[in-house]
């Protein structure tokens, strides 16, 4: 009979389906990782968290312990409010310190949760207080030739604006190859922090 | 003399654009209406569900081949295409994310929906137009029999089935493709190869959103072939003009809604 | 303007008018269908006989006037009461109509399936009476792609009796046909009619078939109904326009030509044009 081949057939391309879904959601996807619905939800305010998105893994002694669920704006205090979805097998105490990392030189943005000494546990719910900002590479490198320009004694009274800076920085030839080393030092760390994996 | 000339030939090329304008909107609301008609009318398929098994048959069985040699081939050049780049980066571990996240995403339910288009879209269309021309769909009104019920109803969600396992079919297998390349051929470690993977390709945001691409996918190619079918004049040239216009229409709606749709699973 | 039914009358077309997009096809038509009988309406191609099918099928809607069946209005019916009203209804196509994705058997089976809730064991029994009665049931595996034209239609026409009907319409049977497959159908209308003791209604503008087998014929021209009459009448008419068709006369009320202008202005009008657009070319 025609039709029970044609059954048999449609069964073979539906199961074929099922089985590239459920490879897809095991094999590609993180469905065996991510353990929907098994976590615990904690806020941590932040002045300024740089790139971090939605979904950025959060992370403990480097092992990834739950996801940042959220991300908003709080107007009265002018601070992002992101709240992170921790997996609940993982407890930690309450004066847990969060801090924004970045992965590689240029890589993704992550929070680094290192556990405190406290006995009480964190809740759903909780607030982590101790956090620390992310570090945004711009604002560190004007930071760290400010304060080469502040050292220098010869330097000018400066109101801290950065041409002002790099005006004093051209006046003075040694900082002027302090800054160039350490630019050079970045860069070679970001080449070296790239070009790690690459061996096959 | 000749700006009278010029005149009539603006004011007619003016005409045709307006008159080609709103034979578009007059089909886009038949379309609709027929796609209304078709949901209304789909008790029959419920009742029978064999009458759907059979089109799935024709629609997705008969799609498969298609669908996973070209699969193979994107996930292969995919693979090369990001090893090539990725190496000068020093990241060729990556090459699995970016093959895997550019299938489930975008080229899986995409290139799914353009290959169905081409090849059971075609199909749908010249069936029902031919049955339409040979008075095979007035028999069966004649008979109480609804041809929407019968004939459209089961064709549109034998589509709507078969287009998400068509598009899991088509990133899983692009997925293995990609892996040949990368693994065997290039030297990729195949652990970092999947851990990766798996670490960037989220299973709901990425995976399910790309099922729910190729589902709506599935609606819209489905129901452009049915309705370019029913509508064809019944003539020779009327049904092979119905079958092109179903390819092009399709595709240019699959591309079009993609946009839409990742816009919107972007922003969420 | 409406009349009462007559119960003798199992289709009746009361003062009918239809037309496509301004173009009238039919202009205030009267017709009547008596139970049991062969009626038959003929007229030129184009006359709208199909059409008329159509509309006692509830398949269009008329402009005016009205066609009962069984007394019911039928443009008035909601769809389910057309496809109760069409059930009583077989029909049998110009092109046959079978259903190319299915055998011979499924064809003739098709409407058992989807109307009835018969056993399989009782479908088959019924299906190959069917084709028994037309002469095919030796061709019930049969793909319809692997029939003759003839063959075709007769299964076409076994579907159309697979339920039965009160009505059975035929649209063009005799057309197409070689003379032996034409006389067999001609055969199988008379004796399908008078065996199921259904009224049959033939679409057709074959004289010498249709005047063979027809109780009544109706003459359809210009929209409205030219003549009537049993087939004798008919052929001792002195109408017109019936003469030129039962003889099947070149030229006569109906012209040879198609309404055109007239011929020397159009073919003098050409070279005069085509002067023109030379000239201005030139210029």
């Amino acid at each position: 009979m025609e039709r029970s081949t044609i059954d048999l057939w449609v069964g073979i391309f539906v199961a074929l389906g099922v089985a590239a879904l459920l490879g897809l959601a095991m094999k590609v996807g993180n469905l065996t990782t991510s353990n929907i619905g098994a976590t615990y939800t904690v806020t941590a305010n932040f002045e300024n968290i740089g790139g971090l998105k939605p979904r950025a893994p959060v992370k403990s002694a480097g092992v990834v312990v739950g996801r940042v669920s959220e991300i908003k704006f709080d107007a009265t205090t002018f601070e992002a409010v992101v709240s992170l979805s921790v997996d609940k097998r993982y407890v930690f105490p309450k004066d847990t310190f969060a801090s924004i990392f970045t992965a590689g030189l240029l890589g993704e943005q992550y929070i680094g949760l290192e556990a405190g000494g406290d006995d009480a546990k964190l809740q759903n719910g909780d607030k982590i207080i101790k956090t620390q900002d992310a570090v945004v590479l711009e604002k560190m490198i004007s930071q760290f030739l400010y304060n080469k320009a502040a050292e220098t004694p010869k330097a000018p009274e400066t109101s801290g604006s950065t041409s002002s800076v790099v005006d004093a920085l051209g006046a003075n030839p040694l900082d002027n190859t302090t800054v160039n080393t350490t630019i050079n030092t970045l860069d070679n760390k970001g080449k070296t922090d790239i070009a790690q994996p690459v061996a096959p | 003399m000749i700006r009278s000339k010029l005149l009539t030939s603006a004011i007619r090329t003016l005409r045709n654009i307006g008159s080609r304008f709103t034979e578009r909107i007059w089909r886009m609301g038949a379309g609709a209406r027929l796609f209304g008609l078709i949901v209304v009318s789909s008790g029959e398929c419920l009742r029978r569900p064999r009458l759907v098994v059979r089109e799935v048959y024709f629609t997705g069985v008969m799609s498969l081949i298609i669908i996973l040699v070209s699969a193979f081939f994107v996930g292969m050049v995919l693979g090369l295409q990001g090893y090539n780049t990725l190496q000068t980066y020093g990241s060729s571990e990556a090459i699995g994310v970016l093959v895997a996240l550019s299938l489930v995403r975008e080229l899986g339910p995409v290139i799914t929906a353009l290959l169905f288009a081409g090849r059971a879209g075609t199909a749908i269309t010249a069936e029902i137009g031919l049955m339409k021309a040979t008075e095979q769909l007035s028999a069966m009104e004649m008979m109480a029999v609804s041809p929407i019920a019968r004939v459209l109803a089961p064709r549109f969600w034998a589509g709507v089935i078969a287009m998400p396992i068509l598009a899991a079919l088509f990133c899983m297998v692009g997925v293995l493709g990609g892996y040949l390349v990368a693994v065997p051929l290039i030297g990729v470690d195949a652990g970092a190869f999947w851990s990766q993977m798996q670490a960037s390709v989220d299973w709901q945001h990425d995976i399910l959103n790309g099922m729910f691409k190729s589902v709506v996918f599935g609606v819209a190619c489905t129901i452009i072939a049915i309705f370019e079918g029913y509508d064809a004049p019944p003539t020779a040239e009327g049904v092979s003009r119905a079958t092109t216009r179903t390819v092009v229409t399709s595709s240019l709606v699959v591309l079009g809604l993609d946009f839409i749709l990742t816009s919107f699973m972007i922003n969420i | 303007m409406t009349q009462t039914t007559d119960p003798q009358n199992i289709v009746e077309i009361d003062n009918l008018s239809f037309g496509y997009k301004g173009r009238m096809l039919h202009q205030g038509i009267n017709m009547a269908f008596p139970r049991g009988k062969v009626v038959a309406i003929m007229g030129g191609s184009g006359s709208g006989k199909t059409t008329l099918l159509r509309l006692i099928g509830g398949q269009l809607k008329p402009n005016k006037g009205q066609v009962r069946v069984e007394g019911q209005v039928v443009h008035q019916q909601s769809r389910d009461g057309i496809y109760q009203l069409r059930r009583k209804m077989g029909m049998l196509f110009q092109q046959g109509a079978l259903f190319t994705d299915l055998s011979v058997y499924e064809n003739v089976a098709f409407p058992m399936r989807e109307h009835t809730d018969l056993p399989e064991s009782m479908i088959h029994d019924l299906v190959l009476m069917k084709l028994n009665a037309v002469g095919l049931r030796g061709a019930h595996q049969l793909m319809p792609t692997e029939l003759s034209g003839g063959m075709g239609r007769r299964v076409s026409l076994a579907r159309a009796i697979a339920l039965d009907p009160d009505i059975i319409m035929y649209d063009e049977p005799f057309a197409g046909l070689d003379p032996i497959s034409m006389g067999v159908i001609c055969d199988l209308i008379r004796t399908l009619n008078d065996a199921l003791g259904a009224t049959s209604i033939i679409v057709s503008h074959d004289v010498k078939e249709t005047f063979s087998i027809a109780d009544y014929v109706y003459f359809v021209a210009g929209g409205t109904v030219a003549a009537e009459g049993t087939p004798d009448d008919l052929r001792n008419s002195h109408l017109p326009f019936v003469h030129q068709f039962v003889h099947g006369e070149k030229d006569g009320p109906v012209p040879f030509h198609y309404a055109a202008a007239d011929y020397k202005t159009e073919l003098l009008g050409f070279e005069q044009r085509a002067f023109e657009h030379t000239r201005q070319l030139q210029e």
